[in-house]
């Protein structure tokens, strides 16, 4: 029996803006087996953004059924999501979004903080990290003193750092030139294929894309086209 | 890594902007360290007066004379306990500027009456048996680094001897100290003997008369009788308790009370709303950063005590720097002044409160932004929407 990492049942979002009310999708279904690599693309607006929100627990859905891992999530509390998606889910964005007052040890730490780990134990995972993504040596530096690539790689360290099972990624590449993105590109594939993790990257970069399993082009708030990569 | 340090480095995260903060904190427990423990000094000697003692001075004003002889008229007064008397001296020691808390006094009854002020038997006796003899409190000893039978000049900045001299001189008999009323050990005490038979004026009269009573349920009779025996003769006298004499003197130089506490609430009012502001947009400069946190699972209520922690951090920093600078200045000036306004050092209790209005100041400052640190969500945060 394939195990889902997330399932998604007629989940339908919308938002009420003025006297408006906006529809991003309606009725939307979605499998996402575990260890899957999956790549969304879609224009601006077409719901990219939001649905990879409401699979991280960080939005919620107007009606419709979230499950992860054959759970329902959607009716969970904020502290309830908050400690889903500290176990289960690592997020990296397109800016990084990393702590400007801490090292990239310490940004990496960050999701380890709410654990029940020894600080030896988290100094550990954090090392592991950092050499996962080639950072070791750059752990006491700060994010102003790295690249881009470099600061995508610290998120990326400290969006694996407590083991979640699943990854997901808006515009990981968005600010990274060709070489960079590539590299970031492939510790994505490396943690899928070598650590099982299930990957869904949102992404307009058809090269980004090209490393996922398969591609899901969402439009309106429709798939309207199942692409099949491997 | 802890939360504790991450409180610490966002509110090092702009660092001019925390120095600024801390400082006008620390002005604002500078002050009331400073006031508040100057007004504890100020009303000290009126709270620690006994209840039994009473006080009679000229109506007009306290620094008219009166007939030493109404202390025998005073003493008749029915529930009467012990009449002493004193004058101002006007001493100083070496220097002008080196003003003592110095009064002439009658020694034998002064200590019947103030039977708290303790030295030994000895020196007692020494003061009761030498004319010339001085008894001075702790406080001033110390100061001025006096031993008993130390020969010292004191002059006076309002009297002159008979030979046109304005320096006394005395020899220490004894060194008191009065536990329940601090503020007497900055004080020194001359026999009024000594002092009336060698002034060129004022002979024969006095500032004012303390006395005791055998109950203090029998006070304001015996007050009411005093002044009622001296009415329309050509020194009416006021009497009362000691307690309310200290508190109508301390009223003469304004409703200390009432200044201090305007002072410290403007100060804190302003404080809050500068505190409070900032933080609001400290916060909301960091709501990316907030939201963040929150994707990576720390709930609304850690962001919550994350910021509320930092606001008291930085209150309790401040307070701390305020209140102990305040001590520090205020030990100098208490060493300076040798209690003549009581013990201007500062309190337990005046940094316990310190400490209290920190927190408070805290809570206050940090409750706005903490609040939209909880609420905030996360996809309006990272600006998703």
């Amino acid at each position: 029996m394939t195990a889902f990492s997330f399932q998604l049942r007629q989940v339908s979002k919308r938002f009420v803006k003025g006297k408006e009310t906006i529809t991003i999708f309606d009725g939307l279904d979605l499998d996402i087996p575990a260890q899957d690599y999956v790549a969304i693309m879609g224009p601006s607006g077409s719901g990219k953004t939001t649905l990879l929100n409401v699979l991280g627990g960080i939005d919620h859905i107007s009606s419709g059924e979230v499950y992860f891992d054959g759970k329902r999530v959607d009716t969970l509390s904020e502290s309830q999501l908050s400690r889903w998606r500290a176990a289960n889910v690592g997020f990296i964005f397109q800016f990084y979004n990393l702590m400007p007052v801490l090292t990239a040890a310490q940004n990496v730490e960050l999701p380890l903080l709410l654990t029940k780990l020894s600080r030896k134990e988290r100094q550990k995972n954090v090392a592991t990290a950092l050499e996962l993504v080639n950072l070791a040596d750059r752990a006491k530096h700060y994010p102003r003193e790295m690249s881009g690539g470099q600061q995508q790689r610290v998120a990326i360290a400290r969006a694996i750092v407590s083991d979640p099972q699943v990854l997901l990624c808006d515009e990981p590449t968005g600010d990274l030139d060709r070489t960079t993105a590539d590299e970031v590109l492939a510790i994505l594939a490396l943690l899928n294929r070598e650590h099982g993790k299930t990957v869904v990257v949102v992404t307009h970069d058809p090269e980004a894309a090209s490393h996922a399993k398969r591609t899901l082009h969402l439009n309106k708030g429709v798939f309207v086209e199942r692409t099949k990569l491997t | 890594m802890n939360q504790g340090l991450l409180v610490a480095k966002n509110l090092g995260r702009r660092k001019l902007r925390t120095i600024l903060l801390l400082v006008a904190i620390f002005i604002a427990f500078f002050l009331y360290g400073g006031l508040e423990s100057f007004q504890r000094a100020f009303y000290a000697s009126s709270d620690a007066a006994a209840s039994d003692r009473l006080i009679s001075v000229n109506k007009v004003n306290f620094t008219l004379p009166l007939p030493v002889s109404y202390a025998a008229r005073i003493a008749a007064v029915d529930g009467v306990k012990h009449v002493t008397y004193q004058n101002w001296f006007g001493g100083y020691y070496q220097d002008p500027k080196e003003v003592l808390f110095m009064f002439a006094a009658e020694p034998a009854s002064y200590l019947d009456v103030y039977s708290d002020v303790v030295m030994p038997a000895a020196q007692r006796q020494a003061w009761l048996a030498d004319r010339g003899g001085l008894i001075v409190g702790r406080t001033a000893a110390d100061k001025y680094h006096w031993k008993v039978g130390d020969h010292i000049p004191i002059s006076s900045n309002i009297y002159s001897r008979s030979n046109g001299s304005h320096t006394w001189d005395f020899t220490i008999s004894g060194i008191f100290t009065d536990a329940n009323e601090k503020a007497r050990e900055g004080m020194v005490l001359m026999r009024h003997d000594y002092f009336d038979e060698s002034v060129t004026f004022g002979r024969d009269t006095v500032n004012m008369f303390m006395f005791t009573t055998t109950s203090t349920q029998l006070n304001d009779r015996i007050a009411k009788a005093i002044d009622a025996q001296f009415a329309n003769s050509p020194d009416e006298t006021t009497t009362d308790t000691a307690a309310a004499f200290n508190r109508a003197f301390a009223a003469q130089l304004g409703n200390i009370a009432l200044i201090i506490t305007l002072v410290v609430a403007t100060a804190f009012a302003a404080i809050l709303l500068i505190v409070g502001n900032t933080l609001v947009m400290s916060v909301r400069e960091r709501t990316r950063e907030i939201a963040v946190l929150k994707t990576l699972g720390f709930s609304g209520t850690t962001i919550l005590a994350q910021i509320l922690a930092e606001s008291l951090l930085l209150a309790l920093l401040g307070a701390l720097l305020g209140l102990g600078f305040a001590a520090l200045l205020l030990k100098l000036i208490s060493s300076i002044t040798a209690g003549f306004v009581g013990s201007l050092l500062m309190s337990w209790p005046v940094f316990a409160a310190g400490i209290g209005w920190a927190v408070l100041l805290g809570l206050v400052t940090g409750a706005i932004p903490a609040w939209s640190g909880l609420r905030l969500r996360i996809a309006a945060g990272l600006g998703r929407r």
